[in-house]
């Protein structure tokens, strides 16, 4: 940053949810509008800052003035904020979401309760640098940790690992240490590294997220891995779904090969390391290791018993070290700065930080980083801001389709590996999707288990068949169409699927089942014996009426937003909705004046009678 | 037909391009396929019969792991390709009404292309923009919150008539 200490930056969040949020046009803005102005500013293109909520997002680096981060932006408040602030003297306060560091002018980012509770290590530099500038990553002790284990022996690297206590984030908290030593005392002529950069849990970006925002970090740790266990070759798995991920590891890839830190005798030591990026075919269980391996080599994605696990034979059968993408950013920080400042964070046998995906009815979705330890309702509360438009919360979805769904009670639970499985959750990736009022816990099991059903490779009956039966009687659920001996019956097919399956899919997919069965039983029996979706989220158990002393008769948008054709306008100008036509498609609902509020869904799907509804 | 010949010539050339050098490990199979994708947006049948040769794989299991994994086509996709999330976050912030709406909008399901070849409809499981669900990917651009009004306003964009999004006449008066 030195180098631009007289002249303003700019950065622009462009990663994935950025460029989504429209990040690109506000992006180009800025820079038509600087170069409109001949003004010497300069503008870089960063990754995700965690905000996402807030996306476009904007960071202002003005001599003079605290780093000023502003979002959401378009693009007619874009080049304001060029003409305003950098032209001008005013900062646009208006605009702004935070500043970066503590100052008299505007509050900062770790002054919000958000702030209070982060404990930024992988994600530090997330959106803040350019992931593009393999400078940018050295200016901050960008591969001192990859400096300092290779005046190390690779044991002793191993040995680092393994006092940190860390344990890996890609979903099973399998200790790190134990896996490298695994790995690096199996014989064997030649030994691979594969950074598992899969990414299938549907509610989960972080790894997408530190591909896109810091790449080299990822690289260093990968690079560290391999010294430390003794292998030459290395491969980055990333889905094909992520192809910016894919792009910022290549370039990463590609500068650090120029620079010595990739390729023949690694910053002038006698360390070989040859590293790969392959793209996933797009297949959720490809995440399973030794899925992962079969993809690799050219087959179906199809996982196999183990042991013997990868460490000692993986990869065309060779002692394969399979990390994920948080477990080895965390790596350089360890080598850096010591197993013992590690362990001082997280809890006792979870060291560490988490990173979390927040996502669903939170206010303020986005990723945050907080130590090991923290409550859910921290999580949920003070780092996503609650619930969206003051509902209820109902749920907490944590560690994605075989994860669990938690209830209220469960918010104080400290969150690390442990305490998460007694619930019948688990960690899984950090995937965190909360559900409200309006949200059916049973159409979430059922929609879990289409999932898995879907995603199921189809090896071993228990999860081919099992998943296939189990979301049949869910479906039989939300349609009002189950007996309550089903629920009993929902219970032990759920438990039989879990102990009978072979690979992690199979035995985690009832967890969706199980959980909701445990914690919300009344939600189960009122679809069941009244027919009727408490949370009104049922499709086949909900219709939408006009409530006719609601109806103001004059408007039209009802009518008009109706894709179906179903809102009809009566002789006496009521609006009314042909429930034969309706698509349930919510949008006469949204569209209805808030003053209004005519429109209504109902469950069980039962018309009011005529008169009791006010006119006739 | 010509069409067909036209298409015989350009597989080969693409095989004989990718795989100068002849026999090719498994290791660079997916690849194999992702680049022929690429290039004819989807894996037609020839090339999984003419590339089993190079592989040195039997021609079911070319078509064991084109079928096994989602992101390949065997048929050749719409000009356009809307891809609707129905990961986690989506699905709870109604990215099925969306994928109705468009399926509505082009009258197509999920999975098939309109009859003029232009649109595309399917579903992904996560692009990874869980925190601007609902998320719809048009061709390359993935774009966030999207309401059934933006859908109407991304369809616009790609050129379909505001006549062709009325709903249909309404019988009763
Ligand atoms: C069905 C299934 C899907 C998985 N998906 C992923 C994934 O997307 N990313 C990941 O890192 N690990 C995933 N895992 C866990 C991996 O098998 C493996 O344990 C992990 O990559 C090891 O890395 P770690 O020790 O650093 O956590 C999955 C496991 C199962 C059973
Ligand atoms: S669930 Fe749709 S982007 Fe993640």
């Amino acid at each position: 940053m030195e180098a631009f200490e007289h002249i303003p930056l700019i950065t622009v969040g462009t990663a994935t949810c950025g460029r989504a949020a429209g990040a690109l046009a506000v992006l180009q803005a800025i820079r038509e509008e600087i170069a409109r102005r001949d003004l010497l500013v300069e503008v870089q293109e960063v990754g995700c800052l965690g905000h996402c909520y807030a996306e476009p997002l904007v960071t202002v680096r003005r001599p003079g003035f605290p780093a000023l981060c502003y979002g959401p932006l378009d693009e007619d408040r874009a080049r304001r904020l060029v003409t305003d602030f950098l032209i001008g003297d005013d900062p646009c306060l208006e605009y702004a979401l935070a500043a970066l560091e503590p100052n008299d002018l505007f509050p900062a980012l770790e002054e919000f309760p958000r702030g209070a509770c982060e404990r930024r290590v992988i994600l530090a530099l997330c959106g803040l640098i350019n992931p593009e500038d393999l400078d940018a990553y050295l200016v901050h002790d960008g591969y001192a940790g990859l400096a300092r284990a290779l005046e190390m022996s690779p044991e002793e690297v191993v040995g680092e690992i393994v006092r940190s206590g860390l344990r890996g984030r890609g979903g099973a908290g399998f200790p790190a240490g134990e896996k490298w030593e695994a790995c690096a005392r199996a014989p064997a002529p030649a030994r691979y590294v594969i950074c598992n950069g899969d990414e299938g849990d549907p509610g989960a970006f972080m790894d997408r997220a530190l591909m896109e925002s810091n790449p080299h970090q990822l690289l260093e740790g990968l690079i560290i891995a391999a010294y430390a266990v003794g292998a030459r070759k290395a491969i980055i798995y990333v889905r094909a779904e992520y192809p910016l991920a894919v792009a910022r590891v290549e370039r990463a890839l590609e500068q650090a090969r120029e620079r010595g830190l990739v390729g023949k005798g690694i910053l002038g030591t006698g360390f070989d390391l040859e590293v790969e990026v392959f793209q996933g075919a797009g297949a959720f269980v490809c995440g399973e290791e030794t899925a992962l391996i079969a993809s690799l080599e050219g087959r179906p994605g199809v996982p196999r018993p183990r042991p013997p696990y990868p460490a000692t034979s993986g990869l065309e059968g060779l002692p394969t070290l399979v990390n994920n993408v948080k477990t080895l950013s965390y790596v350089p920080h360890i080598l850096r700065r010591g197993a013992e400042w590690f362990r001082s964070l997280g809890t006792a046998n979870s060291p560490g930080t988490a990173v979390f995906a927040l996502a669903g009815k939170v206010a303020n979705p986005g990723l945050a980083e907080v130590p090991m330890g923290t409550t859910l309702r921290q999580l949920i509360f003070e780092v996503g801001g609650g619930i969206r438009q003051d509902k209820q919360f109902k749920a907490v979805q944590i560690g994605g389709p075989s994860g669990g769904c938690l209830p209220e009670s469960a918010l104080d639970l400290p969150i690390d590996f442990d305490s998460l499985s007694e619930a019948g959750a688990m960690m899984g990736s950090g995937g965190v999707v909360v559900l409200d009022e309006e949200d059916c816990v049973v159409e979430t099991a059922r929609y879990f288990l289409e999932f898995t059903r879907q995603e199921s490779c189809g090896l071993c009956s228990f999860c081919r068949l099992g998943t296939a039966h189990l979301l049949e009687r869910l479906t039989a659920l939300t349609r009002g169409e189950a007996r309550l001996e089903d629920l009993d019956r929902l219970y032990d097919l759920a438990e039989d699927v879990r102990a009978g399956s072979l690979c992690g899919l199979g035995q985690t997919a009832p967890n969706p089942v199980l959980t909701t069965l445990r914690y919300f039983r009344a939600e189960y029996e009122a679809h069941v014996k009244e027919k009727r979706c408490p949370a009104l989220a049922c499709r086949d158990l909900v219709l939408y009426c006009i409530l006719p002393e609601r109806c103001s008769k004059l408007c039209n948008l009802c009518v008009g937003s109706c894709p179906a054709g179903a809102v009809i306008t009566r002789p006496d100008l009521l609006k009314a909705i042909d429930q034969a036509k309706c698509v349930k498609c919510n949008q006469c609902l949204v569209t209805c004046p808030p003053e209004y509020r005519a429109v209504v869904k109902l469950s069980p799907p039962q018309l009011p009678p005529e008169g009791d509804a006010g006119h006739g | 037909m010509r069409e067909t010949g036209e298409k015989e010539a350009s597989v080969r050339a693409i095989i004989e391009e990718l795989c100068v050098d002849g026999r090719k490990k498994p290791r660079e199979l997916i690849p194999f396929l992702q680049k022929v994708q690429a290039r004819l947006g989807y894996v037609p049948a020839e090339v999984l019969r003419e590339a089993a040769g190079v592989f040195g794989v039997p021609e079911v299991e070319m078509y064991a792991v084109a079928t096994f994994y989602h992101q390949f086509r065997l048929q050749p996709p719409g000009e356009h390709r809307i891809k609707v999330c129905l990961g986690t976050a989506c699905h709870l912030m109604g990215g099925q009404r969306i994928l109705d709406w468009f399926g509505r909008r082009l009258d197509v399901r999920e999975g098939q292309t309109t009859a003029d070849g232009k649109f595309t409809l399917e579903r992904v499981a996560c692009v990874g923009c869980c925190a601007l669900a609902p998320v719809v990917v048009v061709d390359e651009k993935v774009e966030g919150k999207v309401s059934p009004t933006r859908a109407d306003g991304i369809l616009l964009s790609l050129g379909v008539k505001p006549e062709a999004m009325k709903p249909k006449q309404p019988e009763s008066a």
